[in-house]
C-alpha cells in the first residue's frame, strides 16, 4: 500500500492507504477523525465537507492520494485550546442543528464562506450552502446561525 | 471501485509516457465526475493519471481580447477572476453558477467540456463564444468539439490543454438550474460575436448545439421579441424525471428571452 504524508489539523501525519481509499473514509478509519461524516456518498450531501488547501471540498470525492502533501483541516481541527470556533458557538446559539449529522459539513462550508466574503448576506448563504444538504431543521437556524457566527468572525 | 494503478506525473510528457504505457489508463482532473463514475463502477481503469501537479495546465489569462484558460482551473477561480469578470463577465457568471463552491473548488474546465455531460454549463459558453479548445495535439473549434452524448472529438491518448475565448461584443447566459445538482435543465448562452450572432443551447438535447434560426433572428433585430414563435421541437429534445421534451422546448425560448435581455 502506498503511504501518503499531509498534514491534518496542523500535525503532519503519515499513513498507509489504498490506492482506492477516499480521503473522507482514510481520515475516519485510518486517523480516527469521525467528525468528518459520509451522508450519500455520492457528490451531493456535504456532510464531508473538509478544507483542503484552504478550500472547502467534498472528501467523500477525493482519493486519499490526491491529498498527498496537502494541508486538511477537518471540524476536529476548529476548536483552539478548548475554545469553539466562532462558526461553532454560533451553530449552538441560533439552534442550527437537530440531528447534527450535516453540522460538521455546514460549519467547514460556513467557515469560508465567511472567511472569503466580509459581506456575506443571507443570499450569498443561501447560494453557498447549496451543496449542503440537512434533512432536520428547515435550514432557516443555519442561515441564522452562519450570519452571526460570519459576524463573529470578523471579531 | 476496481483496483487501479494511481499517477501523479509532473509534466505533459510523463503523463504521455505513463498513459502509452499503461493498458486502459483514464485522466483523472477534479474527480468531481470520474471519482463517481468509478464508485459505481461505471468506469474500471486500469490506471488513473491525476493531472494536478502538470504547471503547463495551469494559469489564466486576459488580454487582446481573448480570455484563455488553463485545462486544470477550477470553476471557483474563473468565477472569482477580476479579468474574466472584465472581459467576459457572462463567462464569470456561467462559472459561478456551476454546482456548489464545494465543486468550483474541484471541478475543472478541462474536465466539464471533455465530459460533455449534456446538462454541464461550460459548453455552452464554448459553443456560444466560438471559443478554441487547444490539445495536445491540435487546436479544435467549437464547433467540431462536441460530438454526441458525453462525446467529443477528443482521442483517447489527447488531452485538453486550454481553452481560449475570443471576447464578444455582449453575452450572457440564462440557465434554469436543476434545484438538487444545479445543473442546467435548459440553458442559453447568446453571443454578438466578431463573426455574428451565436446562441448555444444545453441541457435540452444530447448534447450543446446552436440555433440558427434564433440566429438570424436576432442578427436582424437584437431584441427579445425577435424571437417570438422561434422554437426548437420537442421531438429533438431529451425528456427525463427532470424535464419532459415539451416543457424543455418551452424554457430554450424562455431563457433565450432572458439571456437577450441581460446583455443589456
Ligand atoms: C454535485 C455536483 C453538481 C454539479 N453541478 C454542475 C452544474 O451545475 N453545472 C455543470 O456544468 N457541471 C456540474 N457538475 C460537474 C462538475 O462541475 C465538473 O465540471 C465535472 O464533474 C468534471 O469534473 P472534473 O473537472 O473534476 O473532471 P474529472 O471528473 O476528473 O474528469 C471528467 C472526464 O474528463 C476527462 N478529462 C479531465 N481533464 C481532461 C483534460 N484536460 N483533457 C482531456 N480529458 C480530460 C477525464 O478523463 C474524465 O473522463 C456537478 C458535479 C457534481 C458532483
Ligand atoms: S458524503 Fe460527500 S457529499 Fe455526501
Ligand atoms: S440537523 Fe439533522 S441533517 Fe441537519
Amino acid at each position: 500500500m502506498p503511504t501518503i504524508s499531509l498534514t491534518v489539523n496542523g500535525k503532519p501525519v503519515s499513513a498507509e492507504a489504498d490506492t482506492r481509499q477516499l480521503l473522507s473514509v482514510f481520515l475516519r478509519e485510518q486517523l480516527g477523525l469521525t467528525g468528518t461524516h459520509i451522508g450519500c456518498d455520492t457528490s451531493q450531501c456535504g456532510v464531508c465537507v473538509i478544507h483542503v488547501d484552504g478550500k472547502a471540498v467534498k472528501s467523500c470525492t477525493m482519493l486519499a492520494l490526491q491529498a498527498d502533501g496537502a494541508d486538511v483541516t477537518t471540524i476536529e481541527g476548529l476548536a483552539s485550546e478548548g475554545e469553539m470556533h466562532p462558526m461553532q458557538e454560533a451553530f449552538r446559539d441560533h439552534h442550527a442543528l437537530q440531528c447534527g449529522f450535516c453540522t460538521p459539513g455546514m460549519v467547514m462550508m460556513s467557515v469560508v464562506l465567511a472567511r472569503d466574503n466580509p459581506d456575506l448576506d443571507d443570499d450569498a448563504i443561501r447560494h453557498g450552502l447549496e451543496g449542503n444538504l440537512c434533512r432536520c431543521t428547515g435550514y432557516q437556524n443555519i442561515i441564522h446561525a452562519v450570519r452571526a457566527g460570519a459576524k463573529a468572525m470578523k471579531g | 471501485m476496481y483496483e487501479f494503478q494511481y499517477h501523479r506525473p509532473e509534466s505533459l510528457d510523463e503523463a504521455a509516457k505513463i498513459f502509452a504505457g499503461a493498458d486502459d489508463p483514464k485522466f483523472l482532473a477534479g474527480g468531481m465526475t470520474m471519482i463517481p463514475v468509478m464508485k459505481q463502477r461505471l468506469a474500471m481503469p486500469s490506471d488513473i493519471i491525476d493531472l494536478s501537479r502538470i504547471g503547463e495546465l495551469t494559469g489564466l489569462s486576459a488580454g487582446a481580447g481573448m480570455v484563455t484558460i488553463g485545462a486544470m482551473t477550477p470553476h471557483a477561480e474563473v468565477a472569482g477572476s477580476k479579468e474574466v469578470e472584465k472581459a467576459i463577465p457572462a463567462l464569470a457568471a456561467l462559472a459561478g453558477g456551476i454546482g456548489d463552491p464545494a465543486v468550483r473548488n474541484r471541478g475543472t474546465i478541462g474536465g466539464s467540456i471533455a465530459n460533455n455531460d449534456p446538462s454541464a454549463d461550460y459548453p455552452a459558453a464554448v459553443l456560444g463564444l466560438n471559443a478554441t479548445v487547444h490539445t495536445t495535439a491540435r487546436d479544435i473549434a467549437a464547433d467540431a468539439f462536441f460530438t454526441d452524448m458525453f462525446e467529443t472529438a477528443l482521442e483517447d491518448d489527447e488531452l485538453i490543454t486550454r481553452v481560449s475565448f475570443p471576447a464578444p461584443e455582449k453575452a450572457a447566459y440564462a440557465k434554469f438550474a436543476n434545484p438538487a445538482s444545479r445543473y442546467a435543465t435548459a440553458g442559453v448562452f447568446v453571443a454578438k460575436t466578431a463573426t455574428g450572432i451565436r446562441v448555444a443551447v444545453t441541457g435540452a438535447g444530447a448534447c450543446v448545439f446552436r440555433v440558427e434560426a434564433m440566429e438570424q433572428a436576432l442578427s436582424k433585430d437584437f431584441s427579445p421579441g425577435a424571437l417570438d414563435g422561434i422554437a426548437v421541437p420537442a421531438d429533438e429534445l431529451n425528456a427525463d424525471i427532470h424535464a419532459s421534451a415539451e416543457y424543455r422546448s418551452h424554457l430554450i425560448g424562455v431563457l433565450a428571452r432572458r439571456a437577450v435581455l441581460q446583455t443589456g
